[in-house]
């Protein structure tokens, strides 16, 4: 008998599927990338075995495409993650997430004694690391590691 | 220099460096000068700092300039529950200039972005002083006659004295050899190390206060803080050994001077007080020469 691949998220038509997420911050993409507000179809499975990552995520979203410096938000928490631009039912192009020099608005600094935790500003961090993912606050100056990072 | 804010010490170039310090010595000698007639100046101090506060108030004031403020935060609107971005909106309005203390770190940066007047950071809780650093390199640069090339020794807190970091920082632009002396818990942290690396410096780090400071050009002393030890009885181990005492000084260099960011406590003994090497109290005068520097440059007033 053949073998057949069996997807365990369905395809889709037209839309992007984000693909090597780690599976524990499945929920974390999805709140960087806004998707818990948007209308769009979209399907996505966890704990997928994965060779890469042990336990991998995947997100399926229809009728929806990323800009380069959205997408590469997620670099914080998916710095592995690839992207699929499918167009009816084929992948019309491929795209590696990349860390940007700089992050605002998405990460909280770690320091409780930062201005940006005591008041509202948005977070500014320069990336020190791309491979680590070591972001420094623009504010306070103090390092906030991959261990330590939280998503506003 | 003209209209920026000097929030850290990495904002300053080793020129700008320079530039101040040769400033600062026309002050030196010329401290009395009319420049800043009809400027308000406004010192905004958040947490109490007499000594920093009254240094920067005695630069505008010799300058001829009007310095309205607070000195501390409970005679401000920020116990009404006032923002800091409200508070500094509010201030900019009223002055040319804005001296600011807080305890929270960032806080400077922050307001220096809210402000329209150019703001300078008297500390930002355990983060920057840049003042304080520009003063060390006048300290230093006019007991030794140069920058260049020195041997400095930094002793007891390394890992929380933000002076010693911004020292660090400053003193990398000028070939610097650095000694470290500190206990295990309060070693300077490995991203300066790495600083100093990245840069081809050389540092050597001691656990033990000995006559290896017989090397130095410069000896930096901080204070050991109780609060930063976890363990209570290894306080008590350590409390003594970064104190330093007049007989240790007895084969050091003749050209040695020791520097303190004050207030001292008791690593530095009384009876260094009355040796010609001792030059914290000196160093805490040249504050105010630098700091009239530092704000004449940044009005545009040089």
């Amino acid at each position: 008998m053949k073998d057949v691949k069996h997807l365990v998220v369905s395809a889709i038509k037209d839309g992007t599927v984000i693909d090597h997420i780690p599976a524990k911050d499945l929920f974390k993409v999805i709140t960087i990338l806004g998707l818990d507000h948007i209308e769009n179809q979209m399907t996505f499975g966890s704990n997928l075995e994965s060779k890469k990552l042990g336990k991998k995520a995947i997100i399926k979203i229809s009728d929806m495409f990323f800009r380069n410096e959205d997408i590469n938000k997620i670099a914080l928490v998916a710095p592995e993650a690839k992207l699929n631009i499918i167009k009816d039912y084929n992948v019309v192009e491929k795209k590696v997430v990349e860390v940007p020099d700089t992050i605002t608005g998405i990460a909280k600094c770690v320091n409780p004694k930062c201005i940006t935790n005591n008041e509202e500003i948005t977070t500014r961090f320069s990336v020190v690391d791309k491979k680590k993912v070591i972001l420094k606050c623009h504010y306070c100056e103090k390092i906030t590691d991959q261990e330590n990072m939280r998503i506003v | 220099m003209k209209n920026r804010s000097l929030v850290s010490i990495s904002d300053y170039s080793r020129e700008e460096y320079l530039k101040i310090l040769d400033l600062a010595e026309k002050f030196e000698n010329n401290p009395r000068q009319d420049i800043l007639k009809g400027m308000v100046v406004a010192t905004l101090f958040f947490e109490p700092s007499t000594r920093t506060r009254l240094s920067f108030e005695s630069a505008v004031n010799r300058l001829g300039g009007k310095v309205l403020g607070f000195s501390d935060a409970s005679s401000s609107s920020a116990t009404k529950g006032e923002t800091l971005r409200d508070t500094i909106k509010m201030v900019c309005n009223y002055a040319d200039l804005i001296v600011m203390r807080h305890p929270l770190e960032g806080s400077a940066r922050f307001a220096s972005e809210v402000s329209k007047v150019p703001v300078i950071n008297a500390g930002d809780g355990a983060n920057q002083h840049p003042t304080q650093t520009l003063l060390d390199l006048y300290s230093i640069r006019k007991t030794q006659g140069t920058l260049e090339n020195l041997n400095i020794f930094m002793v007891g807190d390394l890992k929380y004295g933000r002076t010693v970091h911004s020292l660090l920082m400053a003193m990398s632009e000028f070939n610097t050899t650095f000694y470290f002396i500190s206990p295990d818990e309060l070693k300077m942290p490995d991203e300066y190390k790495r600083y100093l690396k990245n840069k081809g410096l050389k540092y050597y780090e001691f656990k033990d206060f000995t006559d290896i400071i017989n090397q130095a050009d410069i000896i930096y002393m901080t204070r050991v803080q109780k609060e930063r030890f976890s363990d209570p009885i290894e306080y008590e181990r350590t409390k003594n050994a970064y104190i330093l005492r007049n007989h240790m000084l007895k084969d050091s260099k003749p050209n040695v001077k020791i520097l303190h960011p004050l207030p001292r406590v008791n690593e530095i003994h009384l009876d260094v007080d009355t040796n010609e090497k001792a030059y914290y109290f000196t160093q805490a005068l040249n504050g105010v020469f630098v700091r009239q520097a530092i704000i004449s440059s940044i009005l545009g007033l040089n």
